[in-house]
């Protein structure tokens, strides 16, 4: 699976020394990286893991010698096949540059020049390092593009980058990378802006073509999974500092650093269970460049903090004893019992579902949509959501999943009432209310829905303080009778965040992502919110931050006995804090049931690729790999039959083409576990767990 | 009496220094820009062994020599104002020191303005920082000495305005005066033998009486305007923008032609514009606190009340010239021209602001205002509105250059505030007809008014700078 | 494409014929006839006179009857009273056969000047031609430069050649035509300076057109606009320059000179494509100025004519003709930045 033993003899691709990076601003200077280093050896993929902040991308930016006007390199050497990449004229750094070492970025839109045909973009790489003819270079470009799986090589390269999806964009943007054949490829993010099993697809690319190249590569990326997929070593970085690098088994089974130790315990791994074994939250803030503390940069977060110590000088990088290259930026990793559990947490029982308080029955909702810019030809009907049916109990979590596209949005709003339903029944507390807008929906119905929205930084008005906000939306639902009730109500509703009360008037800048989303907790619960829709109220924020917004949002929910529909595209999470899930795929609901049951074969086919897809950070784990064909088609656009017939890997099965032709009814396997598929019931029997973890 | 120098006693040291740097900042301008494109002149930082240093080449040097040659000259012409201040007698100030020193009050102000601003920057916002970037500085001191000179304009000036002085007509500048009073015409006087200096200091006032709070009705009518627009898309978009599309597709000057013609000033169209664009400030406040205070009666009422009374006042007295009190008028001519300004500047900030609520809308912390059931207009004042306000303020300072650009071009075709009126595009108007034998009459005003403008619009990039840099 | 194009070319005449509308309303009102009546009767014109002739002229109907006449809709007015015909399409030596059934500006007819003697269709035509004469040499001095000037500094945002260039465009776009053309005109075509390098008019230029006589007027226009589109370009290159494919381009290893030729430019030439387009109305504005100030008999001159003595034909068809020059470079405008940007190309 990995790449093949590497020869140790090899000198290292690239050597980076005590690298120190910083920005200089008119006011100060700002480091971004210090003190780095790392080898990447011939064939040899590194991983680069940290949150955003601690200096990834600027390591890749640095090595390519691409700082901008601001940043510069202020100490240490990076030697490429052992020639300083500092040192070097501009002349020479081109001649590296797309020739040697090859970059690729987080959004495959934006790395593509939109007025120019993909295939001048691809012959231009050998055109401007080998010289050679348009024809050749041509020729090379096909040759790439079908390497890249991409079909119909002579259309795409006669395409705009806008004409592709997003998957085959960032398979462009790779084609391009190897065009001259580098010996180091550098990822930063490169699956970020993709769906999850795109991004499974891409990622089977990228090791595939390694194989077969035998590229070195330096994969950047905060998904400790992917990075286990991909990489044979890693370094883990915190605030500008490599804090443990090592062999990708060494630092996932027996890490030696606080830090990375952290990491691990806030993110939802199989094992996990929000009542038996919660998740661990980094306590404390990301710290901003300018206010780093002395000593360790971890030191004021640690559960292992020692003062006098770890405050003092600044920390080396240590080898730890016995593995190989495995280094960490700890003073104490020899005398911390790093097998020892964390404090076993204060159990809370599973709280049995309530009454039915939402019920939904054959939601449809269909959008108009003119005809493009040119206004030609009818009114396309978009289907964004068809025949919802589902219920939901009061205290329980129902998890909805699904990718772009899906109509989980749409769902959203349509519950919210943003928009109303084109058919099919809302029931609320018994009480019809697809056909009412917000604005004639009384204020009870109103505050008892709430909503907590994705990006932090876009929840907030950003011209409001933080109080000001909370008190409109009491203002707003009639909560507290006075001005000083309601200032008295906003002060306690930062408290049930953990938000200490003088942020009331901070302004939204002020306040670091995790702390913006717990605002927006506030403020959701403001009038009593008895369901509220999260929209994947955590996948924009770092995964230590994850973990703590997402455990505040679970005990509000246990106190408040708050229905939570918890929209996610990320199984992980699902897994661990749903009651029931809800698969969903262009708009149909594929698979409800239990969250057991939605985890355990029998599977919907597409659930099934999605389990499958999910990275996870877990050496003992094994996975079915199942890789998707293709990308999700438009809902503008949706294939014939069944919704998921284009990219179903059991369409086979199912005899005499039904799948392209009828839509499958819903099917009930089990009390509460329906699926929508037509494939025979001995075949969903005979489905093998996609997801199996060694015993221990 | 002889007349005035330009500079006076300090001249024959002054001019050629002037003259010098002056040619030598030029040729560094040049040298720096050309070098800029030959290869290695550009100097190199080395960063060795964690240490800097700098190595200065060729383009260094040209970018040092530019700057001190610029600070040379600002060093000279403060030389200049001080000289005109300090020495006693106005033969030996000469022209400019002369000018320096009946323009004190404004450098006093100027310097006042600068110190506060700078000491409490860290406490003024956007404003504050202004105060760091060089253009933005510039910007507002150009802008600032002309709205000083406005407001001390009545100081300033050394003679009436409108009266004729026989025998200076179109004498040169600083021809001496027989008559009582200042002895000189500082910058000479015009073919009606009236003093430009003074006619220039006033129609800075005149200037600037119209164009910013035409400007900020033109801001009102696009925002109320825009705001639903944008936010409510569908028909209500269809038909305004394409009455905003209607009235930037006339040529400017044929609808001035068109509404500031006396023929259709009688016809009371005019006044009926007015009577419907001054009414939206009124709309805009009172949708402004009802929004807000609906949960709050007590207040919503007082503070609607207030903004009723106050507005509904200033509304008739301004619009329909029936101020119940006698205090506030417009005169009908500056009534027509205010309400043409305003209404060619309220579509394009229509179209702004539309484009820029279209953007906001979208953003998550207007659909929690909605999910939480706010009105519609509640989201637009106090959700879109604050959050668009950059774009916004930096388009206000641009609109009030474009703005005095439009009143100077009204002036330039006779349609404006009065033919008499010392606003500067009148007055270039007059000058224009002796410009090839005595071409200060409109060289003047002509110069005023490109810096006020080009203190408008550095203003805006120092203020467009600033605000991006977040 | 061609559903697009309709669908413009509707709006378009949708917007003419309401700005029509509007302007024939406003030319036609009933001051300003009594003025043109008392010009045409006798400046000491008894009010009974007055309302004789305007009675017979057809004025006293409502406009709308009016206007449809004058579109060319509704069939002429026309009168005969002491031996004399009345009416818009009536000229000199007609009889009552000879007058048109129909005389609208459909029919091509937009009537007769009172004050330069003339059809107004010849008087248009000929101004017109004047006109796009001093535009073609203007756009040939203004585009380029101005296109030049915003590349060169948004190549390298901050760079020394940028603040230069970026403080020549301000400059100039805080500089109105009327003040340019009096200081140009000033420093280079009076005794007062001496340098006597141009003429300081450009009524030789209509039969004639010389540097001499041509330069200044055209440089006064262009000046205006060349800093505008330099800023629009400006912006336009310094975002496209941060973009991030030109980042990849720059790791590929394309030289500079190369990344803002073949990358950026033609991203970075979309938005001013469509400002200079939009700058029409604008420079129909300085077209007027400076045909004022340097007394050359183009459009924006006969505009002014028109307008300040009352010549209601004539003011009518400029601005039938100013609006359908504007709609139309907007229509332009907006085909062209489809052509231009593929990601709005649909096969």
């Amino acid at each position: 699976m990995k790449g093949q033993s590497v020869a140790e003899v090899d000198e290292p691709i690239l050597v980076i020394e005590n690298l120190s990076i910083s920005f200089f601003t008119r006011a100060r200077k700002i480091p971004a990286v210090m003190d780095f280093s790392v080898t990447v050896r011939p064939g040899e993929a590194v991983g680069l893991v940290g949150e955003s902040g601690c200096g990834k991308s600027t390591v890749a930016l640095g090595v390519m010698r691409d700082l901008g006007t601001t940043g510069r390199i202020v100490g240490g050497r990076v030697l490429f096949k052992g020639r300083d990449l500092a040192a070097m004229s501009d002349a020479e750094l081109r001649q590296v540059r797309g020739r040697e070492i090859a970059m690729i970025y987080q959004e495959p839109m934006a790395s593509l020049n939109p007025a120019m045909k993909i295939g001048r973009q691809l012959m231009e790489v050998p055109m401007i390092h080998d010289g050679v003819s348009a024809a050749e270079a041509r020729e090379r470009a096909r040759e790439v593009v079908a390497d890249v799986k991409l079909p119909d090589p002579d259309r795409i390269l006669d395409a705009y980058p806008h004409q592709l999806s997003g998957g085959q964009q960032q398979r462009i943007v790779i084609a391009m990378a190897l065009m001259a054949r580098p010996s180091l490829l550098i990822l930063d993010e490169p699956t970020t802006a993709l769906d999850v099993t795109v991004e499974a697809a891409v990622v089977d690319l990228v090791r595939g073509l390694r194989e077969k190249y035998g590229t070195s590569m330096l994969f950047i990326s905060h998904n400790l999974g992917l990075v286990m997929d991909v990489c044979d070593r890693l370094c883990v970085m915190y605030s500008g500092e490599a804090v443990e690098t090592g062999a990708i088994a060494d630092v996932f089974d027996r890490m030696r650093h606080p830090y990375t130790q952290a990491l691990f315990r806030s993110i939802p791994l199989p094992g996990a269970d929000k009542t038996s074994r919660p998740l661990v939250a980094i306590p404390g803030n990301f710290p901003l460049p300018h206010e780093r503390p002395r000593g360790c940069n971890f030191g004021p977060r640690c559960g292992y903090f020692a003062e006098g110590r770890c405050d003092g000088a600044d920390v080396p990088m240590g080898a730890v004893p016995g593995d190989d290259r495995h280094f960490t930026r700890c003073l104490r990793s020899g005398e911390i019992d790093w097998a020892r559990p964390p404090a076993p947490p204060v159990v809370a029982p599973r709280l049995p579902p309530g009454d039915v308080v939402l019920r939904m029955e054959d939601l449809r909702k269909y959008y108009e949509v003119a005809g493009g810019m040119f206004g030609g030809g009818l009114a396309k009907v978009v289907k964004a959501n068809e025949t919802l049916s589902f219920e939901a109990r009061e205290g329980e979590t129902l998890a909805i999943v699904g990718e772009s596209g899906c109509g989980k949005s749409t769902l959203a709003k349509v519950l919210m009432g943003l928009e109303t339903a084109t058919a099919g029944k809302i029931l609320l507390y018994n009480e019809d209310i697809q056909d009412t807008p917000i604005a004639r929906r009384n204020t009870d119905t109103v505050s008892s829905v709430q909503m907590v929205f994705q990006n932090p930084f876009d929840t907030l008005n950003p011209s409001m303080t933080v109080g000001r906000q909370i008190l409109r939306a009491l203002e707003v639902f009639g909560e507290g009778g006075s001005e000083e009730a309601r200032q008295a109500r906003m002060l306690e509703l930062l408290d049930l965040v953990k938000l200490p009360r003088a942020f009331a008037e901070r302004m939204p800048r002020q306040l670091s992502g995790g702390q913006k989303q717990r605002v927006g907790i506030a403020r959701a619960f403001a009038g009593g919110a008895r369901i509220v829709v999260a929209d994947e109220p955590v996948s924009a924020l770092d995964v230590s931050v994850q973990a703590a917004v997402t455990e505040l949002l679970m005990d509000i929910q246990r106190t408040n006995r708050t229905t939570l529909l918890f929209i996610s595209h990320d199984l992980s999470i699902v897994r661990y804090l749903s009651d029931r899930v809800m698969v969903m795929y262009l708009g149909h609901v594929v698979e409800i049931g239990t969250t057991d049951q939605v985890f355990s074969p029998p599977y919907h086919p597409y659930t099934e690729a999605l389990l499958s897809a999910v990275p996870i950070a877990d050496t003992r784990v094994t996975k079915q790999r199942i890789v998707l064909e293709g990308d999700i088609p438009s809902a503008m656009n949706p294939p014939p039959g069944c919704p998921f017939q284009t990219r179903c890997r059991w369409k086979g099965r199912v005899a005499g083409g039904l799948c392209e032709r009828e839509v499958p009814p819903v099917v009930t396997l089990a009390p509460g576990h329906q699926i929508k598929c037509h494939l025979p019931a001995d075949v969903l029997a005979g489905m093998e767990p996609v997801i199996q973890v060694a015993a221990e | 009496m002889e007349p005035l120098t330009w500079t006076g006693v300090l001249g024959p040291v002054v001019v050629p220094l002037m003259a010098a740097l002056a040619v030598a900042l030029g040729i560094a301008v040049v040298a720096q820009v050309v070098l800029s494109f030959v290869p290695g002149a550009r100097g190199r930082t080395e960063y060795r062994d964690g240490t800097l240093a700098l190595v200065r080449g060729p383009v260094d040097w040209a970018a040092l020599a530019v700057r001190f040659l610029i600070l040379a000259l600002v060093a000279v012409v403060l030389l200049v104002i001080v000289a005109g201040i300090v020495l006693p007698d106005v033969a030996d100030k000469g022209i400019l020191g002369a000018m320096a020193a009946r323009l004190w009050p404004v450098w006093l102000a100027l310097v006042v303005m600068f110190a506060v601003s700078i000491r409490y920057q860290r406490r003024l916002g956007l404003y504050g920082r202004l105060f760091s970037s060089t253009v933005g500085m510039v910007g507002l001191a150009l802008v600032m000495f002309w709205v000083f000179t406005a407001v001390f304009a009545p100081l300033i000036a050394t003679h009436d305005p409108l009266s004729a002085v026989s025998g200076m007509k179109n004498v040169v500048p600083g021809t001496p005066l027989t008559r009582e009073g200042y002895p000189y015409y500082l910058l000479g006087g015009d073919n009606l033998a009236r003093d430009v200096f003074s006619r220039v200091v006033l129609g800075a006032a005149e200037v600037l009486k119209i164009a910013p709070f035409a400007t900020l009705f033109a801001f009102m009518v696009g925002i109320v305007l825009g705001l639903p627009a944008g936010y409510f898309g569908g028909w209500l978009d269809t038909v305004l923008s394409f009455l905003a599309n209607l009235v930037l597709a006339f040529p400017v000057i044929l609808l001035f032609y068109l509404l500031v013609t006396p023929e259709i000033v009688e016809t009371g169209i005019p006044r009926m514009m007015a009577a419907v664009l001054f009414l939206f400030p009124i709309l805009f406040l009172v949708v402004l606190w009802n929004s807000r205070y609906r949960f709050e009666p007590a207040r919503n009422r007082q503070r609607i009340g207030i903004t009723l009374v106050v507005g509904l006042w200033l509304y008739a007295g301004i619009a329909w010239d029936r101020d119940p009190l006698g205090l506030v008028s417009m005169p009908a001519n500056v009534l027509v021209v205010f309400v043409s300004v305003v209404f060619v500047n309220a579509p394009t900030v229509f179209r702004i602001v539309r484009g820029l609520t279209l953007d906001i809308r979208t953003r998550d912390y207007v659909q929690a205002a909605q999910t939480r059931g706010e009105g519609p207009w509640y989201v637009m004042l106090w959700e879109i509105l604050p959050n668009a306000r950059g774009p916004l303020i930096v388009d206000f300072c641009l609109r009030i250059g474009y703005t005095t650009i439009l009143l100077g071009t009204l002036g330039f075709f006779g349609l404006g505030v009065s033919p008499e009126s010392p606003d500067w595009g009148s007055t270039i108007n007059e000058g224009r007809r002796l410009l090839s034998i005595y071409p200060h009459a409109a060289v003047v005003p002509a110069a005023a008014l490109m810096s006020l403008v080009l203190g408008l619009n550095l203003l805006a990039d120092g203020l467009r700078e600033e605000s991006l840099r977040d | 494409m061609l559903k697009f194009l309709a669908r413009r070319l509707g709006a378009l005449i949708l917007t003419a014929f309401a700005m029509t509308v509007v302007v024939f309303a406003l030319t036609n009102i009933e001051a300003s006839l009594r003025k043109l009546a008392v010009s045409e009767v006798s400046s000491r014109a008894t009010p009974e006179e007055v309302e004789r002739w305007m009675e017979r002229s057809g004025f006293t109907r409502p406009i709308p009857v009016r206007y449809a006449e004058w579109l060319g809709v509704a069939p002429a007015y026309v009168t005969e009273s002491d031996g004399r015909l009345y009416g818009r399409c009536v000229r000199q030596g007609m009889t009552l056969a000879d007058v048109p059934r129909y005389c609208g500006v459909l029919q091509g007819d937009f009537g007769y000047s009172k004050v330069l003697r003339d059809e107004v269709s010849a008087v248009i035509g000929r101004s017109l031609a004047l006109t796009g004469k001093l535009m073609f040499w203007v756009m040939l001095l203004m585009v380029p430069a101005a296109l030049i000037v915003g590349v060169l500094s948004g190549m390298r945002e901050g760079s020394k050649l940028d603040r230069t260039l970026s403080t020549f465009s301000i400059a100039t776009t805080a500089t109105p035509e009327y003040v340019s053309g009096v200081v140009l005109i000033a420093v280079f075509a009076s005794t007062a300076v001496g340098l006597r390098w141009f003429s300081g008019t450009a009524t030789g230029a209509m039969e004639d057109a010389t540097f001499e006589n041509f330069f200044l007027p055209v440089l006064t226009i262009a000046l205006y606009g060349v800093g505008y589109i330099a800023r629009m370009t400006r912006a336009s290159m310094t975002e496209v320059m941060t973009a991030q494919y030109i980042r990849t381009a720059r790791l590929k290893g394309v030289s500079f000179p190369n990344i803002v030729m073949k990358h950026a430019l033609r991203n970075a030439l979309i938005a001013p494509f469509t400002v200079i387009m939009l700058q029409f109305p604008w420079l129909l504005n300085g077209v007027v100025i400076v045909e004022t100030l340097f007394n050359y008999k183009g459009f924006g001159w006969t505009l002014v004519q028109a307008a300040g003595n009352n010549d209601i034909d004539l003011l009518l068809a400029c601005s039938v003709v100013a609006v359908v020059v504007v709609l139309v470079t907007q229509l332009i405008s907006d085909v062209g930045y489809v052509f231009l940007n593929p990601r709005i190309r649909v096969s």
